[in-house]
């Protein structure tokens, strides 16, 4: 506890007033202590690291830690997030964003920056709603659940954030729960210490929002559904094929080997500096 | 020893034969830009392209293009807050896109510069002719209340000058700042003298001195602007488009709110004197005034040149500084003139702060175009010699 508590004091700003925005029962906080986590187990220093968050519940997650943090537009932090880190390739870009923040609004600017390998490691907080507005769906609510925008049920049909990040060319794509803390840990650290574009998908459950109108009685039921339903990969391969459709698998998905845009970029300017002298 | 003696070099070696767009390149470069976030848009591309080939020549320049205008803003913005000295060039419907971030950047007080070569609009408009329909949405674009600085070039030599001085401006106030021009003045092309370097004042943005741990990100002072480390520096501070109180922190506290907006108009307002650029032709006697900017200030001098000859008493004020509008200086160059004429290629958007100015006291005619062709010298002229 004492190890927790040390932890706590060393990267949470002490200024800033809590309590914080998160509701009973939200992941959100898990993901925060994860990241910390990881970010101690690396050795980081405070001052190299930067936070970099978009607008919703996990945007307001920069503001309790002491690093250099920059909370910015909705859907837009990767963005900001590519300037930093082409400005200073030396800091340690980090980006916190939802799922309506990163898929929704930020769909765009998302598929880019995995497209481009900008070295940042990306978390969305998934919590498949827009919880600050008040339980709208988003991009990655599940079709027919009920939201306060789908009052009869989701008719579209929803992203699956690995897939996307996949297809748009991300060399390392991990998902996890918030439940299964030693994979999100394990995932974090691995992300924070490759080059390029790193995604972390992060499941949390929203009861507030979410949840307790897609019959999910307490909070605890939907920790208990990603018990159930959430499968490393290889045990998803082992279970007959008409079963693996209703799970969500967690783990690692691609981890390949490739240059950042800010290195490939270094070695432009030595070219061109060979080439000019 | 060599043969030839070597003859006396008669060329001028720095001076170049440039567009518009290439001198914003050349200004931006000489106040020090080692950024440039963009994405092609006629008629400001050659600002993307020439960056493109001169920044990754630079020992730390960037260039990137983006996947939209307001990732590149974002961009800017991102690599400002990291310490350098940034920018992006665009048109009317990037210009749309950007105005998020440059509440953003108002808010959170980040320098930058955003070069806005105006084409005609509403919407895709004429992507390749010349207008001046932006101005309002230059000063009013993003929502909420706000300050901000828009200046303006009309010709290639002032694309130069007026690049730096919007970065000298930007870094000096913290501030967004929006260089306004406009087809012709972007495609045009003349000779201009590169500047000695050393020969402009270049400003960079003041850094806190304090140690860390006495560092208040957003501490009221007198001259208002807070000192700005770039990320990394060790000093860790929030930076937020929230509204936020010295520290940073959101906050929604009325007297805290109260603070940080008028500290932000503060910041610009008390420093008018530093901000206005306006040139003065034929001022001193004239009774009738042009107040022109852009490309149609190069009419406008011909006009008012032309309309001396002809013994009329015309003299002309080219607007170099749209906002904040260089009232001061207008009202004593208007003192005594008893027509203002302004001439604009849009439906009347800087005479709107004429008149404003004016207050009643001089007739105010103004002259509009808005079929995407320049106002002639000779329009003016005729409307010169009708009042």
């Amino acid at each position: 506890m004492a190890e927790v508590t040390q932890l706590i004091h060393h990267y949470l700003r002490h200024n800033k007033k809590f309590p914080h925005v998160l509701c009973p029962g939200c992941g959100h906080g898990i993901v925060l202590g994860s990241l910390v986590r990881s970010i101690h187990q690396l050795g980081l220093t405070k001052d190299e690291v930067v936070l970099v968050a978009g607008i919703g519940c996990s945007g307001r997650i920069a503001v309790y830690t002491d690093f250099n943090t920059v909370h910015t537009t909705h859907g837009r932090a990767l963005t900001f997030a590519t300037g930093i880190k082409m400005a200073n390739p030396g800091l340690k870009v980090i980006v916190i964003m939802g799922d309506g923040d990163a898929l929704s609004i930020g769909g765009n600017h998302f598929i880019h920056a995995a497209r481009r390998n900008i070295g940042v490691t990306a978390l969305i907080l998934n919590n498949n709603i827009y919880g600050m507005t008040g339980g709208q769906s988003s991009s990655t609510t599940p079709q027919d659940s009920v939201s306060m925008t789908t009052p009869f049920g989701q008719m579209e049909k929803s992203f699956d954030i690995v897939e996307l990040a996949k297809a748009a060319g991300a060399h390392y794509v991990a998902r996890s729960t918030v439940l299964h803390v030693k994979l999100l840990d394990r995932i974090i650290v691995t992300a924070l210490e490759r080059p390029g574009f790193n995604l972390v998908e992060a499941l949390t459950p929203c009861h507030t929002q979410f949840g307790r109108k897609n019959k999910f009685k307490t909070v605890v039921d939907m920790y208990k559904w990603y018990k159930k339903n959430a499968l490393p990969l290889d045990a998803l391969a082992k279970l007959p094929e008409a079963q693996r459709n209703a799970r969500v698998p967690i783990g690692i998905f691609v981890q390949e080997e490739a240059h950042s845009l800010e290195d490939r970029y270094v070695m432009l300017r030595s070219r061109l500096q060979e080439g000019a002298s | 020893m060599p043969s030839k003696v070597k003859k006396p070099n008669r060329r001028n070696e720095r001076a170049i034969f440039a567009l518009g767009n290439e001198a914003v390149v050349e200004g931006a470069l000489l106040a020090g830009c080692s950024f440039f976030g963009g994405y092609p848009i006629t008629p400001s591309t050659e600002i993307a392209e020439i960056m493109a080939d001169r920044l990754p020549r630079l020992d730390d320049g960037v260039f990137i293009q983006m996947e939209d205008e307001i990732a590149s803003l974002g961009a800017v913005i991102g690599a400002s807050l990291a310490g350098r000295k940034a920018m992006t060039a665009t048109s009317g419907p990037g210009f749309s896109l950007m105005q998020e971030h440059i509440g953003y950047a108002c808010m959170a007080e980040v320098p930058l510069v955003i070069v806005n070569v105006m084409r005609g609009g509403p919407s895709t408009g004429l992507p390749t002719s010349p207008a001046q329909g932006d101005v309002q949405q230059a000063r009013w674009g993003t929502h909420g209340d706000h300050p901000i600085i828009v200046l303006s070039a009309s010709d290639v030599h002032e694309c130069l000058e007026m690049t730096v001085r919007a970065f000298n401006l930007a870094e000096k106030y913290r501030s967004p700042v929006i260089l306004l021009l406009d087809e012709i003045t972007a495609h045009t092309r003349e000779k201009i003298t590169l500047p000695e370097p050393g020969s402009f004042e270049i400003f960079t943005r003041i850094k806190p001195s304090m140690p860390p741990e006495w560092f208040v990100p957003y501490e009221e002072s007198m001259r208002g602007v807070p000192p700005m480390p770039p990320l990394g520096a060790g000093y860790r501070f929030h930076v937020t488009g929230l509204t936020h109180d010295v520290h940073g922190y959101p906050t929604s506290r009325p007297e805290e709110v109260q603070n940080l907006m008028q500290r932000l108009f503060r910041k610009i307002d008390q420093f008018f004197y530093d901000i206005q650029f306006v040139e003065e032709t034929a001022c001193d006697d004239a009774e009738i005034l042009v107040i022109a900017y852009g490309c149609v200030a190069r009419s406008a001098h011909l006009a008012v040149v032309q309309a001396r000859e002809k013994g009329l008493k015309a003299g002309l004020i080219k607007l170099k500084t749209l906002f904040p509008f260089p009232r001061p200086a207008m009202e004593k160059l208007m003192q005594h003139c008893r027509v203002l004429v302004v001439p604009e290629m849009n439906m009347g958007q800087i005479s709107r702060e004429v008149k404003r100015v004016n207050n009643g006291r001089a007739q105010v005619r103004t002259l509009n175009r808005v079929d995407g062709q320049i106002i002639t010298p000779g329009q003016i002229l005729k409307l010169l010699q009708k009042v």
